[in-house]
């Protein structure tokens, strides 16, 4: 409750929250709001040359190069990129955080081989990785989500690493110590609520990455397979129209522009609002 | 106010200065209407606790503030004709280092740590003079800040040298422009004492052979007795009092210098007795020779880079297999300077360190204990450090941080322990609502008392306290460790009672300790050590104490 009265106190933080409340909303009820069916090529969809609608008229937003309503695939497609922008995200922070923490807090052999390992990872090119993993298994919008995490943890695990190093080191963990805190104590009540505002900013961030990198996927037809579609797989469908139909890029681009935003502003906002140290300040 | 007749000319006047900071809420005033003099050849000290005004002070006339949050108000700052205030960032840069030079309290962090002394030395030489040989100049000025074969030095890096040494260099770039005012923000205060003492004197001496005058901000009254010649006394960005500083200290007006004073603590205050002062009114304790902590032959090794507390390889023992014993009830104090091994050895008697040799808490050896054998015995003893705000978890709030040792061993259930801690609060002069706020909303002193309130809930018997004062304000401090006084004579604590503050160590200890790397040089009690010492290390560390009397050091210089 007080979280929310905080966020309804800043504007930006509102107008995040608002949005980020809309596009949730809308993704759940697309088969209600949705005017067409996402997958119909309508033979009205096209021009008499063949070419995709402009915005008006019964198609709000246009429509594809197949003839298909692009408003109606937006809103099916916001599930998948929800899905893909919130849980993939979602994983790849949670490894990254448990890598980090573990690997920074027991050091010693254990905590280098887990580091070298996040290392390698980070060496080796994200997207062919992807690609591997996408290939040895069945691709499906779960199975995306799992290779995107996979690819999107490392940097996070080092960026969690670097921090607990440094947590460790100050006086209140030996503090901890003295009174006699078992390490799960001091992991999850002195180590962990430290490196939320670096999960939230991650987090938050991650968004429209994960979401671009799905779009890629399903352009090298890896991802998320046609019909079904997506903000990332839209606009990589129409790239090559886009001076003929700028729409069918303008729009997904920029509900991706605003649903990231969105986000950034609502968790900049959380990051503030938790953080006890920043209370009874101003 | 001092009368001004007859003084030499006025070299920097500052005129009802007064900064405002912004913070979310609006300007809060943080500096208001400070005005002084400084006459040519003085040094003038500004003194005062933290939150006095007196870095702004500084830094408003070196024009540093952070613009993004420090506001000059009003006011005006004089050198000479010109008024610092109004001039453009440019003529700034040529007034900065050429007529006002600047030293910091960290020389460490003030040098760049990837360009050689000499290096750096040159450049400021060059930055503000024209000169062909800025390397000579560079060779002269260290030799004039009494750095033995600068040639050599000129080629090392800062981290090859000591702190002392840093500093020396840091006066060196600062004189090499002859500037006519130097301002030096508590360029002492990270230092040891013997070092304090010798960097104290280089600026009186260089003082006369550059004919700089010099303001000095610090906290520390001795300093001032020691240097200053006229001293302004700074509270909550307000001035309290000013002028000479024989008048100051021998009739100080204003109540707070009064209290400022009476709070320094004095080396030899409490010469001639056997035991700390007594606070409270609790019945003595019949002293039974029962040691709590025994201490034999510890030897601590730092593992290099994989240790938990490894900074930096380090092959050499820090400390070298030192034997002590501390009795029930009883303080005793372990004082060495930075490097001495003093606190690694508060570590290691915790168990927090890996160790060789035997330490025997209460009886029971806790060498090569796991960290669940070692739990029981953390009941026994507990400690408190330097940086209350640093030992305390900044997201959790008090009371819980209070409660955190119960918890973690399992006493009482929630509510008993909520009236615990409250109950704890209270012990330590707070009131119980302080359990619902966060340690950020607490001055320095009050997080101390936290850290206190904490380390007291397992009703430890043993207490180790690592430089538990050092951070904080003089008046602060006493009540500090007054309250610690209190608490020992209560409920019959020891203290291991860790200092590099020799007045501090006077006050509270029954038996001192005095380390020098890593090895015991002398130990007796207090009575041997602070009057019949017979190490001369000790009788160096005790003679360099600066003494809070003006007299004194003026009687000194005379003779």
């Amino acid at each position: 409750m007080r979280v929310l009265n905080e966020i309804c106190r800043q504007p930006t933080a509102l107008f995040g929250l608002a949005v980020v409340v809309t596009v949730i909303v809308m993704a759940i009820a697309a088969p209600l709001i949705a005017p067409f069916n996402p997958d119909e090529q309508m033979f009205d969809g096209l021009t008499l040359e063949g070419a995709p609608m402009p915005p008006g008229g019964p198609f709000l937003l246009g429509t594809d190069t197949l003839g298909r309503d692009l408003f109606s695939r937006m809103l099916f497609g916001a599930r998948t990129s929800l899905i893909i922008g919130l849980v993939a995200n979602g994983i790849a922070v949670a490894i990254g955080l448990f890598v980090g923490i573990t690997a920074g807090y027991i050091r010693g052999w254990a905590g280098n081989l887990l580091m070298r390992f996040t290392d390698l990872m980070m060496a080796f090119p994200a997207l062919l990785l992807a690609i591997v993993l996408a290939a040895l298994l069945k691709p499906s919008l779960w199975i995306v989500a799992m290779v995107i995490a996979l690819v999107n943890w490392v940097q996070v695990a080092r960026i969690v690493y670097t921090e607990t190093r440094g947590l460790v080191e100050r006086d209140f963990i030996l503090a901890e110590r003295s009174l006699g805190a078992g390490h799960g104590r001091i992991l999850f009540l002195h180590i962990l609520p430290h490196l939320i505002p670096t999960a939230i900013v991650w987090g938050t961030l991650g968004i429209a990455t994960t979401v671009l990198l799905e779009a890629t996927l399903s352009f090298l037809g890896i991802g998320v397979q046609p019909p079904d579609p997506s903000w990332g797989n839209i606009i990589f469908e129409s790239q090559s129209y886009f001076q003929a139909a700028p729409w069918l890029v303008f729009f997904p681009g920029a509900v991706i522009l605003l649903t990231a935003l969105a986000f950034n502003l609502v968790g900049d906002a959380l990051r503030d609002i938790l953080d006890p140290t920043q209370r009874g300040r101003g | 106010m001092s009368n001004t007749t007859s003084r030499p000319a006025t070299v920097l006047s500052v005129r009802d200065l007064s900064i405002d900071a912004r913070t979310p809420s609006g300007l809060k005033r943080i500096l208001d209407g400070i005005s002084f003099d400084l006459a040519a050849g003085e040094t003038l000290c500004l003194a005062g606790e933290s939150g006095s005004g007196k870095s702004v002070t500084s830094l408003a006339i070196m024009g540093l503030l952070p613009k993004a949050s420090l506001r000059v108000a009003s006011g005006e700052i004089r050198l000479g004709e010109i008024d610092l205030l109004r001039l453009s960032e440019r003529a700034m840069r040529q007034v900065r280092g050429g007529d006002v030079a600047m030293i910091f309290q960290e020389p460490m962090t003030s040098l760049n740590p990837v360009m050689t002394v000499g290096t750096q030395l040159v450049e400021a030489i060059r930055e503000h003079q024209d000169t062909a040989n800025a390397e000579d100049v560079a060779r002269r000025m260290l030799d004039a800040v009494r750095i033995r074969d600068p040639t050599r030095r000129m080629t090392q890096y800062p981290h090859e040298l000591s702190g002392g040494m840093r500093q020396r260099v840091m006066i060196a770039m600062a004189l090499s422009c002859r500037p006519k005012v130097l301002i030096a923000d508590e360029p002492t205060t990270a230092l040891d004492v013997t070092v304090q003492a010798q960097i104290l004197k280089l600026m009186r001496e260089l003082k006369q052979e550059f004919g700089t005058s010099i303001v000095m901000i610090t906290h520390d009254m001795g300093v001032v007795a020691e240097i200053a010649d006229r001293v302004v006394i700074m509270q909550n960005g307000k001035t309290v009092e000013q002028g000479d500083v024989l008048e100051i200290f021998r009739r100080p007006a204003a109540a707070y210098t009064r209290e400022l004073l009476a709070a320094v603590p004095r080396l030899g205050t409490y010469a001639g007795t056997d035991q700390p002062p007594r606070v409270s009114s609790a019945p003595v304790r019949p002293h039974f020779p029962k040691p709590v902590l025994e201490v034999s032959d510890l030897t601590v090794t730092y593992a290099g880079k994989s240790g938990w507390f490894g900074r930096g390889a380090e092959a050499q023992p820090t400390v070298k297999g030192i034997s002590f014993r501390l009795q029930a009830g009883q303080t005793l104090g372990l004082v060495g300077e930075s490097g001495s091994g003093k606190s690694t050895t508060g570590k290691a008697v915790l168990g927090l360190i890996p160790f060789k040799g035997s330490v025997r808490i209460d009886g029971q050896d806790i060498a090569g204990l796991s960290a669940r054998a070692m739990q029981p015995i953390r009941r026994t003893a507990q400690m408190i450090f330097q940086d209350p705000y640093a030992s305390l978890d900044p997201r959790m709030n008090v009371g819980t941080a209070i409660a955190e040792p119960l918890v973690i061993h399992n006493i009482d259930n929630a509510s008993e322990r909520r009236d615990r801690v409250a109950a704890l609060l209270k012990r330590v002069g707070l009131t119980p609502d302080a359990a619902e706020r966060y340690p950020h909303e607490f001055s320095g002193g009050q997080r101390q008392r936290i850290c206190i309130a904490r380390a007291l809930a397992l009703e430890p018997k043993l207490l180790i306290a690592d430089e538990s004062v050092a951070a904080l304000d003089v008046s602060v401090r006493a009540r500090v460790l007054d309250l610690m006084l209190e608490l020992q004579e209560q409920m019959g604590l020891a203290y291991l009672f860790i200092s590099h503050d020799m007045a501090v160590i006077e006050k509270m200890a029954h038996s001192v300790a005095v380390m020098r790397d890593g090895e015991l040089v002398e130990m007796g009690t207090r009575r041997q050590v602070f009057e019949e010492q017979r190490d001369s290390y000790t009788r160096e560390l005790i003679g360099a104490v600066p003494i809070p009397d003006p007299e004194v050091y003026r009687r000194n210089l005379r003779s």
